[in-house]
């Protein structure tokens, strides 16, 4: 190859980037340098730095703490649930069912669903009056106040992962079809059991789909915020107030700074986040070989 | 014994089928009440606000099948007030435009990202991947001002622009293109194609099932977006149906149903139609390039 043919690739290439990059820049990376430089100064109009003195200010307020920890309190109560079940639903449509097809379709229609258009179905359900108590009062227990007390962190967990299943059902499908059928038959000659054979066969080789999932999974879940905000507005019970709420309300009352500061942070502990799985993955490969 | 197996891992997993569409189902049905029979229903609801008092013992239950079929609902929402159209319009109206810019955007620079020598361009596409997984609330302050420099706040165009720049679709067609052997690409080139000629006759037309699993996957998400119309519009006669239907909700709950359904449909429908892009779609974007 010679280096003209070189020249001209690296130009076609440069030319064919430049629209994607040049509108990415304008209105992602720019304003994202932009909001960290902001989260440095002080909220007047010109801009004094300040050094960490807005994320000092972020982290002693009330409102942030409660914030993070209902975030984090959904990302620990909604990654387990999801992976759990959408991993049994996977194994389950990968062994010898009929109706496959159809059943799978089932499972991930819910992922195209927009929230909003399901938000009355679910306040008919978890209502004061709703029908969830309605089914609970007729086995004699109390009625729970599913949108207006500590509930509401369940509530808002279940509708989350009703709508968010289907993606982990197609990832571990794939996963589950990429394992070779004669693993199992020669596990099956050498007296394994059903439960050797998926401790041994399956979730080893699910690992690489498994960490990518997890990842993706707590992702997301730092992204909810359609679920509460339809279902219980722009003022949610406190145990459902989640970053992304404090984050709309301090742009609604133009407190930049925390703001930025509030998104700077959480971009770092998505990089950490993401540094962090692809480390382990990186351990576990080498492990396997 | 092997059949008995098969039909009742069936009917498990048709229960579970059964949950997942119930919210849809009971849209549907809903949608055939008349405004009179929903009132009857489902009018306790939201009725309460504090958790202790309040009608004892009354409840509201998800009712399934209409007392009487009829499909005044429809007509009110379709022929009797514009309101619920104009909002599907500007629904269309931003969902549309955004789906073919990214896609024509993001078929270029994936090109020149996946299949071109380009010094720089991992460290590029890693930056890509970075903001893709990042919460909206992140990059909200710069991109308010950015869109106000640009003098398109409150217009269609805050929101369609940072869509067709959105990251996720140089992604998801990078990960189709590089299945698009070089040997291919090498050879038009000794045949004298330039690069233009290579990505229109050789790359696009391999690529078709990515660009398709790129359609369907961004009409699910944009068609579902929230965040982005309440915070860069503030005219609620531009809002899409998605903030439009958590408004109706409070007001307007006799048409409730088949605003929601009528909401629902063109996304359903299209996934239907193309269920196999879509999961191709997620299912290549779940593995790592």
């Amino acid at each position: 190859m010679n280096i003209h043919w070189r020249k001209k690739e690296i130009a076609a290439a440069f030319m064919f980037l430049m629209p994607s990059a040049g509108g990415f820049a304008l209105f992602y990376v720019i304003p994202f340098a932009m909001g960290l430089v902001y989260s440095f100064q002080d909220g007047t109009p010109d801009g004094a730095f300040v050094g960490l003195a807005g994320y000092r200010e972020l982290l002693a307020s009330a409102s942030f703490r409660k914030a993070a920890w209902n975030t984090a309190l959904f990302t620990f109560m909604s990654v387990p649930l999801m992976i759990g079940s959408s991993l049994c639903l996977a194994i389950l449509l990968n062994k010898s069912v009929y109706l496959r097809k159809w059943l799978r379709t089932a499972f991930i229609l819910p992922l195209v669903v927009p929230v909003a258009s399901v938000v009355f179905i679910w306040q008919i359900g978890f209502d004061w009056n709703g029908a969830v108590n309605a089914w609970m009062h007729s086995f004699g227990m109390e009625r729970i106040d599913w949108m207006k007390s500590d509930w509401a962190i369940v509530t808002v967990t279940l509708v989350y992962a009703w709508k968010n299943m289907g993606y982990n059902v197609i990832l571990f499908l794939a996963g589950l079809q990429n394992i070779p059928e004669s693993y199992y038959e020669i596990a099956r000659l050498e007296g394994a059991g059903p439960f050797t054979s998926w401790r041994s066969i399956t979730m080893v080789y699910l690992m690489p789909t498994l960490f990518f999932v997890v990842l993706m999974s707590i992702i997301g879940s730092f992204k909810v915020f359609r679920e509460t905000y339809l279902i219980a507005g722009n003022y949610p019970h406190d145990s459902i107030y989640m970053l992304q709420h404090y984050m709309n309300n301090m742009f609604l009352s133009l407190d930049i700074q925390k703001l930025t500061a509030a998104a700077s942070l959480m971009v770092g502990s998505i990089m950490i986040l993401v540094a962090g799985l692809y480390l382990l993955e990186r351990r576990f490969r080498t492990f396997m070989e | 014994m092997v059949q008995l197996h098969k039909y009742a891992l069936t009917v498990l997993l048709l229960l579970f089928a059964l949950i997942t569409l119930f919210p849809i189902v009971l849209t549907v049905t809903g949608s055939f009440m008349t405004e009179r029979e929903i009132g009857l229903n489902y009018d306790l609801i939201g009725n309460m606000t504090s958790a202790d008092g309040g009608p004892q013992g009354q409840f509201v239950n998800w009712k399934l099948v209409p007392d009487w079929v009829t499909l005044e609902q429809f007509r009110n929402v379709l022929i009797d007030s514009p309101t619920f159209l104009l909002r599907f319009w500007n629904s269309m109206m931003l969902v549309a435009p955004i789906i073919a810019g990214q896609t024509i955007v993001a078929s270029l620079a994936a090109f020149a990202l996946a299949n071109l020598r380009l010094p720089g361009k991992d460290a590029l596409f890693l930056v890509y991947i970075v903001a893709m997984l990042m919460p909206f609330q992140v990059t909200l302050v710069p991109n308010y001002i950015m869109a106000d420099e640009l003098g398109i706040l409150n217009r269609a165009a805050a929101i369609v622009l940072p869509g067709i720049f959105a990251p996720f679709g140089v992604f998801l067609l990078r990960q189709f293109y590089l299945h698009i052997p070089s040997p291919i690409i090498e050879a038009a080139r000794m045949d004298g194609a330039g690069y233009a000629r290579i990505f229109l006759a050789i790359v696009l037309p391999l690529a078709k099932s990515g660009i398709a699993a790129l359609v369907v996957l961004l009409f699910a998400d944009y068609w579902n977006m929230v965040e982005q119309p309440l915070v860069f519009i503030d005219d609620p006669l531009k809002h899409p149906l998605s903030v439009y239907l958590s408004r109706i909700l409070e007001g307007e709950r006799g048409v409730g149903f088949a605003a929601s359904l009528l909401y629902m449909s063109p996304v359903i429908l299209l996934f239907l139609y193309a269920e196999t892009y879509f999961v191709q779609g997620i299912q290549s974007s779940g593995i790592k390039g």
